[in-house]
């Protein structure tokens, strides 16, 4: 398996840590029934996923990265910065 | 007390363990050298590269690149950071850029040879043939679960760096890869 890492190209996926699903943050006022569901509950579909991984022992990025669960195969690769699931000043996601 | 003191003089981080000659092949501690770590401020890249120019005659890498030369080298170090090495950096770049001195926090090696590449691609998941990986070219990437940064300093040579407590373990992660290849003849 390998990811395109966007600043460093094709690389080995022992270069990678895998960060848990790609998800917009809740804001931080946003109540604790929504950051449990942000916490504990995931579509776990055999299919397309998006889920964060970091190129730890290449550039340091964290990554938004496509994939097919069934197949492994990479659908897209983006720079976390770039991906809008941040949130900012307290405010829910971009 | 003051005589304890007179007699402690600092070491490199491969003090003892090196050079080496394996098969044609050298390995060696690079000099050691002023190394700074720059990290651009946001929208600062352009502005840090102009000054970097203008006082160190060298611009900021792209990723994967390396510019200057021996002696006064900027190494593509990651994500919006390179790391300066030999000069130490003129204050004014400190107004673009985040400087960290990292003098001696890393190891630096140089592996020089006719088959140098083939001691990395026992090493390292990157292709380093000449072909694709060419002078001033650079990669941060997994040497033997180390980070680690690889760059071809020439067309038979190279520079890589791990943190400096890795030290030993590179050395003898290469001596062995070295030792390996020229076993196989
Ligand atoms: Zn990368």
């Amino acid at each position: 398996m390998r990811i395109a890492c966007p600043l460093c190209g094709a690389r080995d996926r022992r270069e990678f840590t895998y960060r848990g699903a790609a998800l917009p943050v809740p804001a931080l006022d946003a109540g604790a029934e929504a950051w449990s569901v942000h916490v504990h509950l995931r579509e776990n579909p055999a299919g397309p996923l998006e889920e964060l991984w970091q190129h730890e022992l290449g550039c340091g990025a964290w990554l938004k990265v496509r994939r097919d669960t069934v197949t492994h195969a990479m659908l897209g690769v983006v720079l976390a910065e770039d991906a809008g699931l941040a949130a900012r000043d307290g405010e829910g996601p971009a | 007390m003051a005589d304890v003191l007179k007699d402690l003089t600092a070491t490199s981080p491969c003090a003892g363990l090196l050079p080496v000659t394996i098969g044609g092949l050298t390995l060696s501690e690079a000099v050691q050298l002023p190394m700074t770590l720059m990290a651009p401020f946001k929208g600062q890249e352009a502005a840090l590269s102009h000054a970097l120019e203008a006082a160190h005659g060298m611009s900021f890498p792209a990723p994967n690149r390396a510019t200057g030369k021996a002696g006064a080298r900027a190494v593509w170090f990651g994500r919006a950071q390179a790391l300066l090495i030999g000069p130490v950096p003129d204050p004014a770049l400190a107004a673009h850029a985040a400087l960290t001195d990292l003098s001696d926090g890393w190891a630096v090696v140089r592996l020089e040879g006719e088959r140098a590449e083939d001691v990395l691609a026992r090493l390292v998941p990157v292709d380093v043939r000449i072909r694709v990986f060419k002078r001033g070219h650079t990669a941060r990437t997994e040497l033997k679960h180390m980070m680690a940064s690889v760059t071809r300093v020439g067309t038979k040579s190279f520079q890589i760096m791990v943190f400096r407590s890795f030290a030993a373990t590179l050395v003898h992660d290469l001596k062995t890869a070295m030792e390996g290849l020229a076993a196989r003849g």
